[in-house]
C-alpha cells in the first residue's frame, strides 16, 4: 500500500472492523456467565451445555444438514451441466433464457423465489400428486434451485479460463468426448467444483426466508428455530450456537480458500505456459 | 453449427436440457403460478384462494380474473408507502456500501499481490457465517442497554442511552454490514484490471493524482460499480430479515410486508401481487446488470 | 535466406501417378456470413514437410483444424491415405496436432502426457513404458520425465508437446505454429531438430506459420494462402525466385516492382517498356506475351548490382541513394530514380568498419541481368 493514502488503508481497517466486530462480540458473549447478554458476569460454558440439551434445535440442525448436504451435491452437478452449456457452446437456442435463469436468483429476493416455488409446488401437489406434502424434499429442491446459480458462476469463470486446445489435444490423442471429460476437464475444474460444493452447502444451511414458505409442518430446519427465539430477543444459546457456527465456517472456508488458491495457482501457472 | 465434433448431439442435448428443464421448472413456471395466484380471491381454504378456472355447471367452465388485489395495492396508502419506502431504503444503503466498499476494493486491487487474495477472503469470510446470526448480534450490539450504548456511557459521552434498534439507522447499519461483500468483489475485479500505465500516462501529461482517479479510474471502474451497486439494490428491496430484526413499526420495507400477508394474514393472491409488482419493479435494474456483465462477457 | 533441406531428386508432386497422402477436394470453411478457407484444393505426399504460409486470418489455422477434425468443412471433402475423413472425429484420425499453446494437460507429468494417446488405444503398460523413453530421447528431454509441466521451461514445454504428438506414430503431424512461443534463438535451433526429427520417422509434417523465413527454412513445398484462398503451390526456392503474383512477390523477402507493358518478345526475351524504369527493360520468360499487356517486372534487392562501367547488364538504371540502413551482414540502400521511382538494394559488408563506399546523395548506376528478374501478370 503505499503511505499516499492514508485514507485507504483507514477504510480497510474500518471496514474489516465493521464486518468482523460484531461476530467477535457473539463469540465472546457466548462466554458469558449471565443470561443478560451484554452485561459481562464471568467465564461460562453453561451455554453450550443447554444447547446440547436441546433436542428441538438439534432435530433442526440435522436436518438443515441432510438438507445442505444434498442440495450441495444437486447443484454442483446442475451447477456444472449449466456452466459446460454456457462456456462450451456458444450458439443454441435458449441460450439468452439460460443465462438469465443463471444470473437471476442471484439477486432475486428471496420471498419471491420462496412464495413462487411454494405456489408451483402446491399446484403441482393438486394436478400430478408430487411432491406429495411439503417439507425435507421441496426445501431441498427449492434450495439446489438458487444453489446452483452460484455454482455454475463459479465453474463458469474456471471453465472459460480453461485452455479448450487441452480438450481438444485430449480428443486428438484419440479419447473420446466422454472420457475427455473425466480426464481432462473434470480433474482441472475439481477445485470449483468443491469450491462450489461448499457455497451451495452454506447457502442451503443459512437460508430462512425460502425454507419458511416451502417447508410444511414438521420440518423446521435450523434457521427457522433460531429466528423464532430470536424474535424473542437475544438469547445466549444462539450466540452458542452462533460461535459454533463460525469455527465451523471458518474451518469450511479455510478448506475452500486452500482450494481456490491452489486453483488460481494453476490458472496464473498455465497463463504463464500459454 | 453442425455436429461439433466435440460432442456428439446426444450429450449436447442434455448438457443443455437438465438444467433448462430444472431452472424453466423450478425457477421460470413458478412465476406463472405467482401471477396466476395474484389474479384470485382469496378464500378461508387450503389452499386459501379461488381457482381462476371454475367448473360452474356440467361442462361450464367459468374464469374469473380478480384485478382486486392490484386495486387495494394502488389506493391502499400502506402499500404504496412500502413500495417506495423499500425503494428508497434500498437506494440509500446501496450508496452507503459504495462508499465504504469503493475504498476497501481499492485499497485492495493497489496492496501488494501477495496480500490481495488473503484480504480478500477476509471480505467473503463473513458472508460465509449465517446471515441470521450475523443480524442477530447487531441486536445486542444496538439494542438500550447493547454495548454500543453501555460503552458510550462508560467513556461518559452520553448519559442516556441512544435509541437505535428498531430505527431505520438500525436497518441501514444491517444491510450495509450484510450487503458490504457483494459491492467489494466486483469492484475490486474491475479495479484490479485497470492498467495502471494509464494513470502513470495522465501523471506525465500533467494530471494531478485527485483528477486522475476521478478523469480516469473512476469511468473506468463503472461496471464494477453499477455490478456492484445493483447486486446490493436488488435483493434488497425485497430484504425481509434485516427489517424484521432491526427495523420499527414504521419501518415499511415491502418483503415484510408480504411475509407478514403470507404467513400472518394467510391472504395468499395479496402476498403473490405483492411479488408480482416487486418483480415488475425489479426488472429494469435487473436488465441494467445483464447489460453490464454482458459488456464484461465481451471485453 | 537458405534452405536446410536440400531438394531431392525425387519429388513426389511431379510425378503424377503417386497417390497423394492427404487430398484436400474444395474445401470451404464458413463462420457465418465470413469464408474462413474459401475453395482450397490440395495434394500433399508422404514425407513433405509441407507449410501453410500467410497473414493472420488468412485461414491456414481453420485448414489445420478440418485436418485434425476439430473443424468440419462447410463444403468440400479432405482424405487421407485414399479414405474420405470429412466427417471422421478427432479421435479417429491417423494425424495428431502439436498445439500452439501447446496444450501440455498441467494435472499430468511429462511421461504421462506422452502416454496419454497411447493409454487410449490400449496399448500394454510395458510396451508404453518403452516408447515413452524412446519419445524422451528422441526430443533429447530423458531427465524430465516426472516432472510437472509448470515446472518446464517454454523450450523444454515444446518438446513435450512434440514428443505427445509422435509417440503414436501418425501418418501425418500437425503442427500449428510450433515455434511461435520460442525466442528468436532458440527458434532457429529448434527449427533444424524439427528437420531431422521429420527426415528421420519419415512423417508427413504440415505446419502452420505466418513466419516466411520458418517456412523458407524447413519446408519441401509451401502453399502461400491469401484470403482463404491458394496464392500459390511451390518449393521454397521457386516461390522466392519465381512468385507468381504480386502478393506472392511481396510476402516473401523484399523485391522491386517495377510497372510497364510488353513492347517486344523474341523467344524467350521479353523486352518491357517501363515509364517507372524510366526505359525499356529485358527479361527472361518462357510463357508467349502479347504484345501490349501491361506487366510488372520484379526484381530482388540482392541481384541488383553497382554498375563499376565495365560490366554488360541486360538492365540498367541510375538515380541518387536516398536511405542507407545498415543491418550488420548487410546494408540497404534507397536509390530514386529520375522518374521518382525508388529502387532498392543490398550490399554485403565485407569489411568490418571499411569506409563507407557509399554515401547519401551519391549518384550511382544500378543494373541486373535478364535473367534475374521476373515478370508478374497478376
Amino acid at each position: 500500500m503505499r503511505r499516499r493514502f492514508p485514507l485507504l488503508m483507514t477504510a480497510l481497517l474500518f471496514g474489516y472492523a465493521f464486518l468482523y466486530g460484531p461476530i467477535l462480540s457473539l463469540i465472546v458473549y457466548s462466554f458469558n456467565e449471565s443470561r443478560l447478554v451484554t452485561v459481562w458476569a464471568g467465564f461460562s460454558t453453561k451455554w453450550y451445555g443447554e444447547l446440547l440439551q436441546n433436542q428441538q434445535l438439534l432435530d433442526a440442525a440435522w436436518l438443515s444438514i441432510k438438507v445442505a448436504a444434498t442440495t450441495a451435491c444437486g447443484a454442483v452437478v446442475l451447477g456444472t451441466l449449466a456452466a459446460l452449456a454456457l462456456v462450451r457452446f456458444r450458439r443454441f437456442r435458449g441460450r439468452g433464457t439460460l443465462q438469465v435463469m443463471v444470473t437471476a436468483p442471484l439477486v432475486m429476493p428471496e420471498v419471491i423465489i420462496g412464495l413462487s416455488l411454494l405456489l408451483l409446488f402446491v399446484a403441482m401437489q393438486d394436478s400430478i400428486g408430487w411432491p406429495d406434502g411439503r417439507g425435507q424434499l421441496t426445501i431441498t429442491l427449492a434450495h439446489t434451485t438458487f444453489a446452483m446459480a452460484y455454482v455454475t458462476v463459479i465453474v463458469q469463470s474456471r471453465l472459460a479460463h480453461m485452455d479448450q486446445s487441452l480438450e481438444e489435444a485430449a480428443l486428438d490423442l484419440g479419447a473420446r468426448p466422454l472420457k475427455v471429460f473425466f480426464t481432462i476437464t473434470l480433474p482441472l475444474i475439481a477445485p470449483a467444483l468443491a469450491a462450489g460444493w461448499l457455497l451451495a452447502f452454506t447457502l442451503s444451511l443459512d437460508d430462512l426466508v425460502v425454507a419458511s414458505f416451502v417447508s410444511g409442518p414438521g420440518a423446521t430446519t435450523l434457521p427457522m428455530v433460531v429466528y423464532s427465539s430470536v424474535r424473542l430477543g437475544v438469547s445466549p444459546e444462539i450466540n452458542a450456537l452462533a460461535t459454533i457456527i463460525v469455527l465451523f465456517v471458518s474451518l469450511a472456508v479455510a478448506i475452500a480458500g486452500v482450494l481456490l488458491y491452489r486453483q488460481e495457482k494453476r490458472a496464473l501457472r498455465e497463463q504463464n505456459q500459454g | 453449427m453442425k455436429g461439433l465434433p466435440l460432442s456428439p448431439t446426444r450429450g449436447r442435448g442434455l448438457i443443455i436440457g437438465v438444467p433448462w428443464f430444472w431452472l424453466g421448472l423450478f425457477f421460470l413456471l413458478p412465476f406463472l403460478f405467482v401471477l396466476k395466484i395474484s389474479l384470485s380471491e382469496p378464500v378461508l381454504a387450503q389452499p386459501p384462494y379461488l381457482d381462476l378456472i371454475r367448473e360452474v355447471e356440467d361442462g361450464l367452465v367459468s374464469i374469473s380474473l380478480n384485478f382486486g388485489n392490484y386495486l387495494l395495492l394502488w389506493e391502499d396508502p400502506l402499500y404504496r408507502s412500502a413500495l417506495f419506502g423499500s425503494l428508497k431504503i434500498s437506494a440509500i444503503s446501496t450508496l452507503f456500501c459504495l462508499l465504504l466498499g469503493y475504498p476497501m476494493a481499492y485499497a485492495i486491487a493497489r496492496a501488494p499481490s501477495h496480500w490481495r487474495l488473503p484480504l480478500l477472503m477476509l471480505i467473503i469470510l463473513p458472508f460465509w457465517t449465517s446471515f441470521l446470526i450475523r443480524v442477530y448480534a447487531w441486536i445486542g450490539i444496538l439494542k438500550g442497554n447493547g454495548l454500543l450504548n453501555n460503552f458510550l456511557i462508560w467513556s461518559g459521552l452520553i448519559d442516556q442511552p441512544l435509541e437505535i434498534l428498531h430505527t431505520p439507522l438500525a436497518v441501514y447499519i444491517g444491510i450495509v454490514y450484510s450487503y458490504l461483500p457483494f459491492v467489494v468483489l466486483p469492484l475490486y475485479a474491475t479495479l484490479v484490471r485497470l492498467d495502471l500505465t494509464l494513470l502513470e500516462a495522465a501523471a506525465d501529461l500533467g494530471c494531478r493524482p485527485w483528477k486522475q482517479f476521478l478523469t480516469i479510474t473512476l469511468p473506468l471502474s463503472l461496471p464494477g460499480v453499477i455490478a456492484g451497486g445493483m447486486l446490493v439494490f436488488i435483493p434488497v428491496v425485497g430484504e425481509f430479515v434485516i427489517p424484521d430484526l432491526l427495523g420499527g413499526p414504521d419501518t415499511l420495507m415491502i418483503g415484510k410486508l408480504m411475509w407478514t400477508e403470507f404467513f400472518s394474514n394467510k391472504d395468499w393472491p395479496l402476498a403473490s401481487s405483492l411479488a408480482a409488482v416487486l418483480l415488475v419493479v425489479l426488472i429494469i435494474p435487473f436488465v441494467a446488470l445483464r447489460h453490464f456483465e454482458q459488456r464484461e462477457e465481451t471485453i | 535466406m537458405s534452405s536446410l533441406r536440400q531438394l531431392k531428386p525425387e519429388e513426389p508432386w511431379q510425378a503424377p501417378e503417386g497417390e497423394p497422402i492427404i487430398r484436400i477436394e474444395n474445401v470451404s470453411k464458413r463462420f457465418g456470413e465470413l469464408y474462413a478457407v474459401d475453395g482450397i484444393s490440395l495434394d500433399i505426399h508422404s514425407g513433405e514437410f509441407f507449410s501453410l504460409l500467410g497473414p493472420s486470418g488468412c485461414g491456414k489455422t481453420t485448414l489445420l483444424r478440418m485436418l485434425a477434425g476439430f473443424e468440419l468443412p462447410t463444403e468440400g471433402k479432405i482424405y487421407i491415405d485414399g479414405q474420405d475423413v470429412t466427417n471422421v472425429p478427432p479421435y479417429e484420425r491417423p494425424v495428431n496436432m502439436m498445439f500452439q499453446s501447446y496444450a501440455l494437460f498441467p494435472h499430468m507429468s511429462v511421461a504421462d502426457n506422452i502416454a496419454f494417446g497411447l493409454k487410449q488405444e490400449g496399448m500394454a503398460k510395458a510396451r508404453r513404458q518403452e516408447r515413452v523413453r524412446e519419445m524422451l530421447s528422441l526430443v533429447q528431454i530423458d531427465k524430465l520425465a516426472s516432472r510437472k509441466p509448470h515446472q518446464l521451461s517454454g523450450g523444454q514445454r515444446q518438446r513435450v508437446a512434440l514428443a505427445r504428438a509422435l509417440a503414436k506414430h501418425p501418418k501425418i503431424l500437425l503442427l500449428d505454429e510450433p515455434l511461435g512461443a520460442l525466442d528468436k534463438k532458440l527458434r532457429e535451433q529448434t527449427q533444424f531438430e524439427l528437420v531431422n526429427i521429420q527426415e528421420r520417422l519419415g512423417i508427413t509434417f504440415i505446419i502452420v506459420t505466418h513466419d516466411q523465413e520458418e517456412a523458407m527454412t524447413m519446408s519441401s513445398r509451401i502453399a502461400l494462402l491469401r484470403d482463404g484462398r491458394v496464392e500459390q503451390v511451390d518449393p521454397p526456392r521457386r516461390l522466392y525466385e519465381y512468385p507468381s503474383s504480386r502478393y506472392a512477390a511481396d510476402f516473401i523477402g523484399s523485391i522491386n516492382l517495377i510497372d510497364g507493358h510488353v513492347l517486344s518478345q523474341e523467344e524467350n526475351r521479353v523486352v518491357i517498356r517501363s515509364e517507372e524504369a524510366g526505359g525499356d527493360l529485358e527479361v527472361i520468360h518462357s510463357q508467349p506475351l502479347l504484345a501490349g499487356t501491361p506487366v510488372t517486372l520484379a526484381v530482388r534487392p540482392e541481384k541488383v548490382r553497382l554498375e563499376s562501367g565495365d560490366a554488360q547488364l541486360a538492365n540498367r538504371v541510375s538515380g541518387v541513394i536516398k536511405e542507407i540502413a545498415y543491418l550488420g551482414d548487410v546494408s540497404i540502400y534507397h536509390v530514386e530514380l529520375a522518374t521518382g521511382k525508388r529502387i532498392q538494394f543490398t550490399q554485403s559488408n565485407v569489411q568490418a568498419l571499411a569506409e563507407q563506399p557509399l554515401n547519401w546523395e551519391d549518384e550511382v548506376v544500378l543494373g541486373w541481368p535478364a535473367n534475374s528478374c521476373g515478370v508478374l501478370t497478376q
